[in-house]
């Protein structure tokens, strides 16, 4: 007979100290959702007034000076205080050792220190932006970052720096976690795949963001000392910045979507009650997008006065990182195939995934084209692209993601009908948003521009509408996600019959996660699950 | 029966072959040796981080898995290097 | 509730050798990461020297070739009172332990003490990039862009330097207050990796620096 039911994780304890210093790797995980949720509401207003500048042609709403402030407040609050976290820090946090069978990361202590550090950033962040931000761009281009502009550069590249030790903390703790915290039974070959693709997220992780780091310092040196060593004048070569920059910013996109593949595996699994085909090869792949992502980074190059046999390779390179990614969307597929599947919102999100993702990745192997990239790029066609990829992609799986496992974080369910309807009103706010914006690049009109030729207001229009509606399906989650915190109906352990450890504890997970230190004698997706 | 571990003998032993290897690169410095030079004191330097790494770091007792972590950031070095040069040797660059 | 006030974490780890490897794969790691920290400095560094050959020389020769190699020897030297600490812990010989900690803690404050007095040199002579540079040698600003790489490696360096200072400190302190020996060896063990990292980033860092002839 079992003992009194463990207290779990969101009754032990009600201060805010027992919030603010916890170590407890679920309430870090939402420490981090708040404080992501935060930004992103800032990222998303930003957006909202480029689009609503857009509706026109010409520039009434605001100043290019403006505007060039707004798109990089958008691009650096997006990526490095929403998306690089947001399933990582928030989903990776709350479900990796639960996943795992243990009782919590392996360094409690340095996953509290990395939300701090990461407010720390964003608080830079948020000065720079409130003094009036930057206007370089979110890929704060040399010279013009380090000798030229007069907006705040440095206070906005101290809060990303900061912001970087951040995800190199987290992807530290992942990677050894996963090594040494498996329970027993848990080989690397019957690790979910969620695990495999938060293990390659966390190598880039740990890799990438260092050279990121001495990037922005470097630019940071450049504008104390007035000279550097991105500066002509002394023989410097601006490029330099940019092979450095983008030695990061290629594999941090791969940090963005690769958690994302992770969510929709798992997803896809059970909600069509079949293990993933092909299990070795889709993790496979995600090692594989992880390795290969770091030798792609001259794509952004291309137009950039980088050597064209530079350009040849990388553009090979490039087409050959598509195809471990091409590999799991068939196996997706071939899961779904013959599957008993069922559309509740986390599938409605991972399919909506598959579609949008399959979309953006194609058009990154278009521009991964030489010669079509040299006419489309810095157009919307790569603003579309990469949204695809981000938004369509990053972001719904997020959105499964949070769905699918709500009611581990609060024990209860979310309501079925308002969700799916949200999932249905992002999805078509989504595609009406970004759809427009292909045609708009390929058509010839140029990013980070607040006028343009009135020939191209109509498909402006419609992209505006789409975000409009885009907004609103954000704002639905919002409001019934946080009902359902409080409200929701009460949850079991395993409401979807589902594999994994996660699904063996209880609904919200107890504060030690296990009762008992779980032992694991099968693969990850036994179905059909017994009761 | 104790693992295989560091000692004492071992520290004072490494730290000799560090002295001497530094004495040997600022030697070098001075000494004729053309294009040498450079590989030379980069050789040098290299062996003095692998004595570092293995004996201080205590790489040589450990287990292969942290041997591999303790590569791989130069491994991933290496490739900024490579792919880094690739532009700039067939770029004409240089004035 | 899991809150550092009241309570430890609940460990995840079964047991202590779990742990230390647990912490060894964690501290590499973190080394991993400030390769490629400094590995952009490198690569940077990598470019210019080709490109610039003989202003690389000319730079090089204007820095202290004396205060460096006795700063790596002095270097090496504390690396070795490291060694020495970790290896008093372990044995639990406290006070083993603080003499190698000090020792270790002295050098590098010494390390320190020399490169400032160096970088004070410097800016007598009018060598720090910017708006006081005021070498004139021929390719005198490629000499400026070696200056500039010259002072960023070293500083970036010197900054490790100061923490691992502070770390040691830190470290003097637990040991006063009995916290260290062979059970509780993690923190020695972990600062000494840093600290012997640190010190080969400066083992690069000289020959590239000084000895480019």
């Amino acid at each position: 007979m079992p003992g009194p039911r463990p207290p779990d994780y969101l009754a032990a304890g009600h201060t805010i100290g027992s919030w603010l210093l916890t170590l407890d790797h679920k309430r870090i995980g939402l420490l981090y959702l708040f404080a992501i949720t935060f930004f992103f509401a800032i990222a998303a207003f930003a957006a909202a007034l480029m689009r609503i500048e857009l509706l026109t042609p010409a520039g009434d709403l605001v100043t290019s000076e403006t505007y060039n402030r707004l798109f990089t407040l958008h691009g650096v609050t997006m990526v490095w205080f929403f998306l690089i976290p947001s399933i990582p820090a928030t989903l990776g946090n709350f479900v990796i050792p639960l996943m795992i069978g243990a009782r919590d990361v392996a360094f409690p202590r340095l996953n509290l220190a990395s939300w701090y550090i990461f407010m720390l950033g964003g608080l830079f962040t948020l000065y720079a932006i409130v003094m009036g931000g930057v206007d370089t761009g979110w890929t704060f281009y040399t010279p013009y970052s380090s000798t030229y502009s007069n907006s705040h550069v440095m206070a906005m590249a101290a809060g990303v720096f900061i912001a970087g030790f951040s995800s190199i903390a987290t992807g530290l703790n992942f990677i050894v976690t996963i090594h040494k915290l498996r329970a027993p039974g848990l080989t690397w070959g019957r690790l979910p795949l969620f695990l495999w693709s938060m293990y390659s997220t966390s190598i880039i992780l740990v890799l990438a963001t260092p050279v990121l780091a001495i990037t922005l310092l470097l630019i940071v040196l450049e504008r104390c000392f007035g000279v550097g060593i991105f500066d002509p004048k002394l023989g410097g070569d601006p490029l330099l910045f940019q092979h450095l920059f983008w030695f990061y910013s290629h594999p941090a996109v791969y940090i963005m979507i690769l958690p994302g593949m992770g969510v929709v595996s798992e997803i896809i699994a059970a909600f069509a009650r079949k293990p993933v085909f092909g299990y070795e090869v889709v993790a496979a792949s995600s090692m594989a997008i992880g390795v290969l992502g770091f030798l792609v980074w001259g794509h952004h190059m291309f137009v950039s006065s980088q050597s064209v046999y530079a350009g040849v390779v990388f553009s090979l390179l490039s087409f050959l990182v598509a195809v471990p990614s091409a590999i799991k969307v068939f196996s997706w597929t071939a899961t779904l195939h013959r599957g008993h599947i069922s559309l509740e919102t986390p599938m409605l999100y991972a399919l909506g995934f598959i579609g949008l993702f399959t979309v953006g990745g194609v058009t990154g192997v278009m521009l991964a084209t030489l010669a079509i990239d040299v006419h489309v790029t810095d157009t919307y066609f790569v603003v579309a692209h990469f949204h695809y990829i981000m938004v369509g992609g990053a972001v719904m799986a997020f959105m499964g993601g949070i769905h699918y496992w709500w009611p581990k974080i609060c024990g209860r369910m979310y309501p079925e009908w308002p969700a799916r309807i949200a999932a249905l009103t992002i999805f078509l706010g989504f595609n009406l948003t970004f759809f427009p914006q292909f045609v708009l690049g390929y058509m010839g009109m140029p990013r980070r521009y607040h006028v343009y030729p009135p020939e191209f207001q109509a498909l402006n229009v419609l992209s505006t509408a789409g975000a409009s509606i885009l907004g609103i399906g954000y704002l639905m989650p919002l409001v019934y996600l946080t009902w359902s915190f409080f409200r929701g109906r009460r949850a079991g352990p395993n409401p979807w019959g589902a594999t994994g450890l996660e699904w063996r504890t209880d609904s919200p997970a107890p504060e030690h996660n296990f009762a008992e230190t779980p032992i694991v004698t099968t693969g990850p997706y036994h179905y059909p699950v017994q009761p | 029966m104790k693992a295989p571990h560091l000692t004492a003998r071992v520290c004072f032993a490494n730290y000799a072959a560090l002295m001497v290897l530094l004495a040997l690169t600022a030697l070098a410095a001075r000494a004729p040796l053309g294009a040498w030079k450079a590989p030379v004191s980069l050789g040098i330097a290299a062996a003095k981080m692998a004595l570092v790494f293995i004996f201080f770091m205590q790489l040589r007792y450990q287990r292969g898995l942290v041997r591999v972590f303790a590569l791989a950031g130069f491994f991933w070095l290496g490739i900024v290097l490579t792919l880094m040069f690739a532009d700039y040797l067939t770029r004409g660059w240089l004035p | 509730m899991s809150n550092t006030l009241t309570h430890p974490a609940a460990s995840p780890y079964s047991d202590r050798e779990q742990h230390a490897v647990a912490n060894h794969l964690g501290m590499w790691t973190f080394i991993a990461t400030e390769i490629l920290f400094f590995g952009g400095l490198f690569a940077s560094y990598s470019l210019y020297r080709w490109a610039y050959p003989a202003a690389f020389v000319t730079g090089s020769k204007h820095l202290e070739f004396w205060i460096g190699t006795l700063n790596t020897g002095v270097l090496l030297t504390s690396s070795l009172f490291m060694a020495l600490a970790d290896l008093a812990v372990r044995a639990g010989r406290r006070g083993a332990l603080r003499w190698s900690l000090l020792a270790t803690w002295l050098l590098g404050a010494l390390f320190l003490g020399l490169k400032f007095y160096e970088y004070h040199l410097a800016a007598k002579e009018g060598h720090v990039p910017g708006a006081h540079f005021r070498l004139e040698v021929p390719q005198a600003p490629q000499v400026e862009l070696f200056m500039f790489l010259y002072f960023a490696m070293t500083g970036l360096h010197a900054a490790h330097m100061i923490i691992g200072l502070g770390a040691i400190a830190w470290l003097l302190w637990l040991n006063h207050r009995r916290r260290l020996g062979a059970d509780h060896d993690a923190p020695v063990s972990m600062v000494a990796l840093y600290w012997h990292f640190v010190d080969c980033v400066w083992i690069f860092l000289y020959p590239l620096l000084y000895l480019v002839r």
